[in-house]
């Protein structure tokens, strides 16, 4: 499968000077399966130059797969061109409330006040499923989500093709409550998503001072990503989710701790950058 | 993903981390109604700590500190608030007498719930219990 960050920004989009060596789009990744199928996890605004860049030319099925409903993860779906062309097949994915299924709680996205077009008047017609609980298969791919920690309804993803495994967690705090590097591996929060998984792209909005002052806020310090990578046994981390303010020079501070830290793995630590590709 | 212990819902990873943290004696079972953790506070309860039970089916930790009525009589696992929650589907409530590992006889109160993710879907319960105070005090 052929990976592409097209977004990898937290909590806002941040655009300037300041951010252009990483990148100022929130959550959008591009998955093209050797079998020609599309998945795209989170609609953030990165989704928007990804449209562009599809043109007219993208498959008659997308597939996207939202982590959550915050603003960051959904605001740029109703700007992804294929959206508003009538033949696309597009399938929407994400996790239910315990109450209320995903179109529902993702309706007044679409609608008055928050935008001017409703839901059903948009011309491809998304379908809304509700991720299922259990492995599912997309193309050539099997995609597992489950349930994460991290405010709300909020779901990881693990997508495996050709035995290797992208798994997805940009907004996840398994420190929450626990200590990662002793709990047993079945009690931390997405462990079987990540679980030697060839590339992962975890949440490190935080520094370790940055996170003290924010736990419970859904999201990781370095620290804390790169014990996670280290326990799943991830031949590749990949630091996702970058806070708003930090720029590019902090960012390159992020990277150069990550990698003290992973002395003793994963293999590889980096920082997720728009632009950035991977093969699997 | 094969491993010998399959990830945990968050649900419970939720609870566990939970009770981990309070000073009230809390008892959790997963979907299986298997023991899977109770907390610092219960270990005086149950006379025991958990690091020594470990994981118990619910057919062994309802006999484990043998339940009786405040008669005598034997509790099943069914009449349990734990066993009422998890079979029905609700909270329930009720005073009984344990034995602890410790083999002291000690009377309690158990309030259970369960862990519902969907109408239909149980991933465990909890029970928080607490010792009785003596006859003819008023506890706090
Ligand atoms: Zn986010
Ligand atoms: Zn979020």
């Amino acid at each position: 499968m052929k990976v592409r960050v097209w977004g990898c920004r937290g909590s806002l989009a941040s655009p300037g000077p300041e951010t252009v060596r990483f990148g100022g789009q929130t959550s959008c990744v591009s998955v093209q399966l050797s079998d020609g199928s599309l998945l795209i996890l989170d609609a953030g605004s990165g989704i928007r130059p990804l449209g562009m860049a599809l043109g007219g030319d993208h498959p008659e099925r997308i597939d996207v797969f939202i982590t959550h409903l915050h603003t960051d993860h959904i605001e740029g779906l109703r700007f992804f061109d294929p959206i508003w062309d009538p033949s696309v097949e597009l399938n929407v994915w994400g996790p239910p409330s315990p109450i209320r299924g995903l179109r529902s709680r993702i309706a007044p996205y679409f609608a008055p006040p928050f935008f001017p077009v409703h839901l059903r008047s948009i011309p491809s017609h998304p379908e809304f499923r509700d991720t299922p609980t259990r492995t599912w298969r997309i193309g050539s791919a099997a995609v597992t989500a489950q349930l994460v920690k991290h405010p709300g309804p909020t779901v990881g993803y693990r997508v495996e093709e050709n035995g290797h495994a992208l798994a997805y967690l940009p907004d996840h705090e398994p420190a929450l409550g626990s200590d990662l590097s002793t709990v047993g591996t079945e009690w931390i929060s997405g462990f079987a998503l990540a679980e030697g998984s060839t590339v992962l792209l975890h949440d490190a909005q935080y520094t370790k001072a940055e996170y003290d002052e924010r736990v419970g806020w859904g999201h990781s310090s370095t620290e804390d990503a790169v014990t996670f990578g280290r326990r799943a046994g991830a031949e590749r981390l990949v630091l996702f989710h970058h806070d708003p303010l930090h720029t590019d020079t902090q960012l390159e501070g992020v990277l150069a701790r990550a990698k003290e830290l992973s002395a003793s793995g994963p293999d590889e630590v980096e920082l997720a950058r728009e632009g950035m590709t991977f093969e699997l | 993903m094969a491993e010998a212990h399959p990830q945990r819902n968050l649900i419970l990873i939720l609870a566990r981390d939970l009770a981990s943290r309070l000073a009230t004696p809390v008892f959790v079972v997963d979907h299986e109604g298997t023991l899977v953790y109770f907390n610092e506070a219960a270990e005086p309860v149950l006379g025991r700590t958990y690091a020594e039970t470990g994981e118990l089916r619910a057919g062994g930790w309802a006999t484990e500190w043998s339940p009786t009525d405040d008669e005598g009589r034997p509790i099943p696992l069914e009449d349990l608030p734990l066993g009422v929650a998890f079979r029905e589907g609700r909270a329930s409530h009720r005073s009984f007498r344990i034995v602890g590992g410790d083999r002291v006889a000690r009377a309690i109160e158990a309030t259970a719930f369960p862990l519902l993710i969907r109408e239909d879907e149980i991933v465990g319960a909890i029970a928080v219990f607490w010792e009785r105070p003596p006859e003819g005090t008023t506890g706090r």
